[in-house]
């Protein structure tokens, strides 16, 4: 019987008051109540290693990379002690016919008991001759894996929706793996590439708790992808006063003002970067000066420039575009607080985000700006 | 004697997808080839594409060395529209570039590279008082006291005993080929997991200016982030500590960790100097104090060493269209006139797919055999990387470098020949890192100068505006990227891009043979590396990732009646 990670952390020397301190901070991290603390706490002390299989397919290994990147737990630790890299074409030791025998031996004796971690896309033009490993399209490649995996991970833009390969006129068919696993359900785990500790994070939730973490409509885990950038953005306060940085280095600029105007999608992009960070919560992209390019967002890089702002002029939202586009959803909650911010000089942002607050619903921001450009395409 | 061919599909421990096939007559290997194996058509999907957008597209391009990319589309778009970037923003860059050869210098040698030299497995059986003593006669690193090796030797015994061996199952462990002693293996693997926590803190660099790191964001006129030490949210004194302080952390672990650990490995390995390949070496320079367009002021130098003769450099010319041509009689790509080689301002980028049909066993190498194409400089095929670098700076007389080289290969006993060949590229690519920390230190003290001198500009924004551009234009960016030379070249028609090519490392190095049949370096190399044990090709892969491949590979050793003797391979 393999080790579970209590007994490896004990091993190792870690006191038993660290180890709950880890799984208390675990639980944060995953956005949890603190009586499921002891939940966490039982699952280390007993579970065998999950094995994982990770396949490379159409991509640029930036995804592998950021997993190294990983600081809670460590990538060392995760790889090493929490489940076992049965294959990983980046990382394992093994070449050739021998990797390849690790993983069919994984595949058989952990049949339906495996973890998939997928990176990359699948390209689908001319029978799949645009991306071969071991002579193979990804297409066999991935279904093969698929078949006997226990949940299958979409990990990275690349494996969720074809990224840069599946960028306009997407000459290699590049696609989703969702397009090929049928038969089971894809977790999606978006980002260009997404970062380490929500990779880590989704699969750790899963050996704590034996369970997948709960999704988004869009079969995304909850605990990451449920704001928006722009909902916890450190820049945030300036958008609302109306403050906005018109040109890289401008005064603005260096009063880290908000980069909406020269093309930050962080309203429409729903990500933990402003949360939880990169490299250990050192940056994100936004609080360095660059706008958001959405990337974890389908097709994000056909939406025009990354440095067109959403909108051609910054809209001047009123209560009634609110309610326009609230017309046609399904609304929980009264706009009460609708008008309560109209004062000053972030009047109409600030009532806009009153709204969505009382609503407890999402208002796509994008449903937002696409009524603003009806509206404009009117008028011209 | 009988020949065969022998298939490894994939090498693992690699970015990307790439095969190779060679023939084996006894133990040496006579004939190989090359192959990439991924297309995704990037060049194509650029077409049209904002310029300021483009190095966004291009970073996507490889996540390994995700800054590279980036910036050769940035410096491209700034030489076509004739950018000039702010003081600042040339230091920044410069200290992004050597953030990214450290890491990924260091990433390759303990964990793509480490377990062609390390035995995980003989690790088992060391003594850790003996490793204790080897490590502290080699370094005063910290950690290295009997109790800690012990402590790294039960973690590989409770993998082992585990049953679950994850990324160390199945291996080549116990293999003749290995030649280091039980204690310097644990030394080894103790400081590969070392050097896999390290790695994420150096990055930290890439985050702070920026964002994040894989895939930091660049812009076309400078860098994105602006300098305020009187504010927040920008890059203040707090930043600037943070870089610091990782600059500092590298330096401690390149001089106490990664050189000693090259120097006592190396010496295990000394006789072994096969796997020379070619012995053209090209550098396009970079690290430049003043400016891209001043080659003068370059830190990595630049220039052309031809069939290892270190008496003359030859100039390289990036824009001269007879200098760098890519061919493709043996690439799946279609040229209208399929002999010609084209400058990749003119490039073409057409695929035409003639190999077998998936599932196959075997590819061509008389038609078409990768989606590499064969660049080549007036005519010749050329290695890239750390060690095409050295022997260039150390052939134009670099002071640094020749210190560098000449000291190591004094340690080792070695002449200045021995460069020439597989050990001698790991070795190149370990002591670049003490380089490049030094550069670090150098460019991080040059920007706290310039930024008491009162200068805080980090982006020209004259030519943001498409307005201000050309009708048309044309640019070459380039860069030393840590595997070797890379160029992007533009041209820009209406605002938007209208070509664009990129001419990468591994596209050197990997390339398949050309109309005249001159093979690309990783072909020529294998043909040089004897196998101790054809089922376990170990010295091939270990030949192959001395050049740090961008691209998964996989090779294969068949017999020339398409008997396969083994297939190695991995899906």
């Amino acid at each position: 019987m393999p080790e579970s990670y209590y007994q490896w952390a004990m091993k190792k020397g870690i006191t038993r008051r660290e180890f709950l301190k880890f799984c208390t901070a675990m639980a944060a991290m995953l956005g949890l109540e603190a009586s499921m603390v002891p939940k966490i706490v039982h699952a280390l002390e007993t579970n065998p290693r999950v094995p994982v299989i990770y396949l490379n397919l159409q991509e640029c290994t930036c995804c592998s990379e950021s997993l190294l990147r990983a600081g809670h737990p460590l990538a060392a630790d995760l790889i090493l002690n929490m489940i076992s890299l049965d294959y990983m074409e980046v990382l394992q030791a093994a070449a050739g016919e021998q990797a390849e025998e690790a993983k069919l031996k994984t595949m058989k004796e952990f049949h339906n008991k495996y973890l998939l971690v997928v990176e990359g896309s699948v390209s689908l033009a001319e029978d799949g001759v645009y991306c071969t490993i071991g002579g193979r399209t990804t297409a066999d490649v991935l279904q093969e894996a698929a078949e006997g995996a226990l949940a299958v991970i979409a990990y990275g833009t690349c494996a969720t929706d074809g990224c840069v390969q599946g960028a306009y006129p997407n000459p290699t068919k590049a696609v989703g793996i969702h397009e090929v696993v049928k038969n089971k359900p894809v977790i999606k785990v978006p980002g260009c590439p997404p970062i380490a500790e929500v990779i880590t994070g989704t699969i750790v939730h899963y050996l704590t708790f034996g369970v997948l973490p709960e999704l988004t409509p869009q079969g995304r885990p909850k605990a990451f992808y449920q704001h928006t950038i722009h909902d916890n953005c450190n820049r945030r306060a300036f958008f609302d006063k109306g403050l906005f940085v018109e040109s890289f280095d401008d005064p603005g600029a260096r009063e880290g003002w908000c980069l909406f105007k020269i093309g930050c999608k962080g309203p429409s992009t729903y990500n933990a970067c402003a949360i939880t960070g990169w490299n250990e919560g050192t940056s994100y992209p936004i609080k360095s000066g660059h706008p958001c390019l959405g990337c974890s967002e389908d097709k994000f890089f056909d939406k025009g420039s990354f440095y067109s702002p959403m909108d051609k002029v910054l809209p001047e939202p009123s209560v009634e575009d609110i309610n326009r586009i609230n017309k046609n959803k399904v609304i929980i909650g009264v706009a009460a607080g609708a008008a309560a911010g109209a004062v000053g000089g972030g009047v109409a942002t600030a009532a806009f985000l009153a709204n969505r607050k009382d609503k407890k619903l999402y208002i796509d921001p994008e449903d937002f700006y696409k009524i603003k450009n009806q509206d404009q395409n009117q008028s011209e | 004697m009988a020949t065969k061919r022998i298939v490894i599909d994939p090498v693992t421990r690699i970015e990307g997808h790439l095969r190779v096939e060679a023939v084996v007559e006894g133990n040496k290997i006579t004939d190989a080839i090359s192959s990439g194996t991924i297309f995704r058509g990037l060049e194509i999907i650029l077409q049209n594409r904002d310029p300021r957008d483009a190095w966004a597209f291009a970073q996507r391009i490889c996540g390994v060395c995700t800054h590279v990319h980036a910036l050769a589309s940035i410096r491209a778009v700034e030489d076509a529209l004739q950018i000039t970037i702010p003081k600042n923003a040339n230091l920044i860059r410069n200290i992004m570039s050597a953030t990214q050869d450290i890491q990924d210098h260091a990433v390759h040698f303990y964990h793509l590279h480490g377990f062609d030299w390390i035995d995980v497995v003989s690790a088992l059986k060391a003594d850790p008082a003996q490793t204790s003593a080897i490590a502290m006669s080699i370094s005063k690193w910290p950690l290295s006291s009997t109790s800690y090796f012990t402590e790294i030797q039960n973690k590989i015994k409770k993998l082992v005993e585990s049953g679950q061996l994850g990324i160390f199952a199945n291996a080549y462990w116990g293999h003749p080929a290995y030649k280091l002693p039980p204690e310097v293996n644990l030394l080894g693997v103790a400081h590969y997991l070392e050097a896999l926590n390290w790695q994420k803190e150096i990055v930290k660099i890439h985050a702070v200016f920026g964002g994040k790191n894989p895939h930091p964001n660049y812009t076309v006129g400078g860098v994105p982030s602006a300098i305020n030490l009187h504010s927040h949210g920008v890059i203040n004194m707090e930043r600037l500590n943070l870089v610091k302080s990782k600059i500092d952390e590298a330096k401690t672990f390149i001089e106490q960790v990664l050189i000693p650990d090259i120097l006592a490995i190396a010496g295990f390995y000394k006789n072994e100097l096969w796997g020379g390949g070619i012995r053209n070496y090209m550098s396009y320079g970079d690290y430049p104090q003043t400016s891209i367009n001043e080659p003068d002021s370059f830190l990595v130098p630049r220039g052309v060493v031809l069939d290892g003769d270190l008496t003359r450099v030859y100039e390289v010319d990036l824009k001269d269209p007879e200098q760098i041509q890519e061919f493709v009689d043996h690439s799946w790509f279609r040229y209208d006139n399929p002999d010609a080689g084209l400058h990749p301002w003119d490039g073409k980028t057409e695929p035409q797919y003639d190999g077998p049909k998936p599932p196959y066993q075997y590819l061509d190498e008389n038609k078409g055999y990768s989606w590499s194409k064969s660049p080549r400089w007036q005519g010749k095929p050329m290695e890239v990387g750390p060690l095409a670098r050295f022997v260039v700076a150390y052939a134009k007389g670099d002071e640094e470098i020749r210190h560098l080289v000449d000291s190591a290969l004094q340690k080792l006993d070695l002449p200045l020949e021995a460069l020439f060949s597989t050990l001698g590229r790991t070795l190149a690519r370990a002591l670049e890192t003490q380089h490049r920390v030094n550069l670090l230190e150098k460019f991080y003290k040059d920007l706290i100068s310039n930024i008491k001198a009162g200068d805080t500009a980090t982006f020209n924004n004259e030519k943001w505006n498409p307005e201000t551009w050309p009708a048309e234009a044309q640019g070459v960016g380039f860069c030393e990227a840590p595997r070797g030379s890379l160029g992007h070249w533009v041209k820009i028609k209406d605002g938007k891009i209208a070509n664009y090519q990129a001419v990468v490392p591994t596209t050197w190095n990997a390339s398949p043979r050309d109309a005249k049949k001159q093979l690309g370096a990783y072909e020529a190399s294998i043909i040089d590396t004897p196998l101790a044990n054809p089922e376990q090709p170990l010295e091939v892969l270990r030949t192959i990732h001395s050049f740090d491949p961008c691209i998964a590979c996989a090779c294969h050793l068949l017999d020339p009646q398409g008997h396969e003797l083994n297939v190695v391979k991995a899906y």
